[in-house]
């Protein structure tokens, strides 16, 4: 685990941020309004959490992620970048003919990506059986997995939920990205999930509360986790949709659509203003 | 030539995991509390350290398989054909079968003969399922030694692999002195150059009677027995189709997508033949003991003789 300074995280995030801009601009399709919401933790498992190798990107026994809400992949991508795992000039060819970047993770085709994920509800699982896998062979290894709460619909993450607590998966984190919209609207109006924590510890889960945006309530999360013995964590994490770009900001119709030239040079723009407040703290 | 074991292959695949999980610690068994119909639990007996019953939530253990894939495990998720293939198909199509993982399905309880539970677990379409998944090997042994061949070949070969299991107790026709087992490879039981009898699973042994009957009236059928419907032995069906003309297939599952369809697959494009698909003709099925719903439906050896008869005539 490495030790990266909040303001460094946060400088992280931002460019992944704008990785994800870039990305969905040039394909002119994709989720920019849930890769931004889970930007931040996704920043700080990758930099400051999980031990993983971008020389190495199979190590037997590196920590594992899924992204159960698959279709948050730019940030993802964009932060693999910025880890190592290959070029960040490849973000301009997401959901391009022969990219290495698909619309949803190919852990084939994407070094980094343990998990082929896409279909809501699944990732859930497969973190599961990396977590039993784990506990199998008494490896130390950890698993993480991001889901959208909208995707808390799907009736197999209770089922996964269920497996978690009955195998006492304590190596297993599950983080709940609660930006509160999903494609046709608000969560609580399509089909509401509360009481998201009183499900989870019903279920058998420590559950952790904290802001999706704060590096102090993330890492604070991410260390009590370790510490929960017996029984998996759920973090469900307060996030705003489309976060750091103004105009996205918790708007629907930012769920699933490419920034055109204008909304992507405004957005960009905004990171960028966003980058240089940030370097000017240095 | 060795004793009959009269076996269902449910039962022959459970002791062949257990003998296999002796020599390789990465096999472990799932199941969707279903392990005593399955017969995982005798798996369960031996190696409990191993086993994972996933309760009644069959997506689930799909998805767990392809995580523990993942991690360099050989999991086998096992349930009924129904619900295995069914319930989870998309879990299997996307979590599975896309990322190509090392998981095993075992789907126990196909076909029409499951008997008296009814259409609701008599899977007929767990075949076209699994074939319809890029990269996917679907197997559906014929007896007690071809199951415990095919188990193996099962494990050892790397990807996902569908295996298809059976409930009703069958008697075995394979010599295991001398029957050897060749993923994607069928095996001629019987030559003959009149017309070709193409069967899978259970009714193997139905259509072995029935051609051995048919020889003593002077009909020479040639009769193969496909235990690996995908990737199908093409060759074997191309040379039958050049030799003898006509083709029937038998099996045990809707016409639709199944080991009949496979056949046709590669006649159409490489030797075109009439093609007489046995099985059961796009309906349900319904309560019943197994054989007596197997008659009813022409799959046992008397109707298939029947149909022999009726295209050679034509």
């Amino acid at each position: 685990m490495q030790n990266t300074t909040k303001l460094e995280l946060k400088k992280l995030a931002c460019k992944a941020r704008m990785g994800a801009v870039e990305g969905t601009f040039n394909a002119k399709s994709g989720h920019p309004g849930g890769s931004l919401s889970a930007a931040d933790i996704m920043t700080y498992l990758y930099f400051n959490e999980m031990n993983v190798d971008p020389a190495n990107p199979k190590m037997k026994n590196r920590d594992r992620f899924v992204l159960s809400k698959g279709h948050c992949c730019p940030s993802l991508y964009a932060i693999l970048a910025l880890k190592g795992f290959f070029a960040w000039d490849e973000l301009k060819n997401l959901r391009h003919v022969g990219s290495m970047l698909q619309g949803h993770p190919d852990m084939n085709k994407t070094p980094g990506v343990d998990m082929s994920t896409g279909s809501l509800g699944q990732g859930i699982s497969t973190a599961c059986g990396m977590a039993l896998a784990a506990k199998i062979d008494n490896l130390p290894y950890r698993v993480y997995t991001v889901l959208g709460d909208g995707e808390c619909e799907e009736g197999q993450v209770w089922e996964a939920a269920m497996f978690a607590a009955h195998n006492k998966l304590d190596n297993l984190v599950v983080i709940v990205d609660q930006n509160g919209l999903q494609i046709d609207g608000k969560v609580s109006e399509v089909c509401g999930i509360e009481p998201l924590d009183k499900k989870f510890e019903s279920f058998g889960f420590e559950v952790i509360k904290i802001n999706g945006h704060c590096f102090d309530d993330i890492e604070a999360a991410f260390n009590k986790a370790k510490e929960v013995k017996g029984k998996p964590t759920a973090i469900l994490a307060a996030t705003v949709k489309g976060k750091g770009v103004s105009f996205m900001e918790d708007q629907v119709d930012w769920h699933g659509k490419g920034p055109n030239k204008d909304e992507y040079e405004k957005a960009i723009a905004e990171l960028e203003a966003q980058l240089k407040e940030l370097e000017g703290e240095c | 030539m060795a004793d009959i074991v009269t076996k269902a292959t449910r039962e022959s695949f459970g002791e062949a995991l257990c003998e296999l999980a002796k020599t390789n610690e990465d096999i472990i068994v799932l199941d969707a509390d279903l392990a005593g119909a399955t017969k995982t639990s005798i798996f369960k007996k031996e190696f409990p350290e191993r086993f994972f019953d996933c309760g009644i939530a069959e997506g689930n253990m799909i998805c767990v398989s392809a995580g523990l894939a993942s991690a360099g495990k050989i999991p086998v998720a096992a349930s009924f054909a129904m619900f295995a293939t069914g319930r989870a198909y998309e879990q299997i199509r996307n979590s599975v079968g896309y990322p190509h993982l090392n998981v095993k399905i075992a789907g126990s309880h196909a076909g029409i003969s499951t008997g008296e539970d009814g259409a609701t677990h008599q899977c007929l379409e767990d075949v076209a399922l699994m074939r319809t998944i890029p990269g996917m090997t679907v197997l559906c042994p014929a007896d007690h030694y071809e199951m415990k061949a095919a188990a193996k070949a099962a494990i050892e070969h790397v990807g996902p692999v569908y295996i298809r299991l059976g409930r009703l107790a069958i008697d075995s026709f394979n010599d295991p002195d001398t029957y050897e087992f060749e993923l994607g490879k069928g095996i001629t039981l019987q030559e003959g150059d009149d017309i070709t009898v193409i069967a899978t699973g259970l009714v193997v042994n139905e259509c072995r009677k029935a051609c051995l009957k048919l020889k003593e009236e002077g009909i020479n059928v040639r009769l193969i027995n496909i235990h690996t419907i995908k990737p199908i032995d093409r060759d074997i069906v191309i040379k039958a189709a050049k030799e003898t003309g006509k083709i029937i297939t038998v099996e045990e599952h809707n016409v639709i997508g199944g080991l009949g369809d496979a056949v046709i697959e590669v006649t159409s494009e490489e030797c075109p033949v009439k093609v007489r698909k046995v099985g059961v003709y796009d309906r349900y099925g319904y309560s019943g003991p197994a054989w007596e719903l197997l008659e009813k439906f022409g799959l046992t050896e008397t109707g298939i003789a029947d149909v022999i008869r009726e295209e050679l005539n034509k």
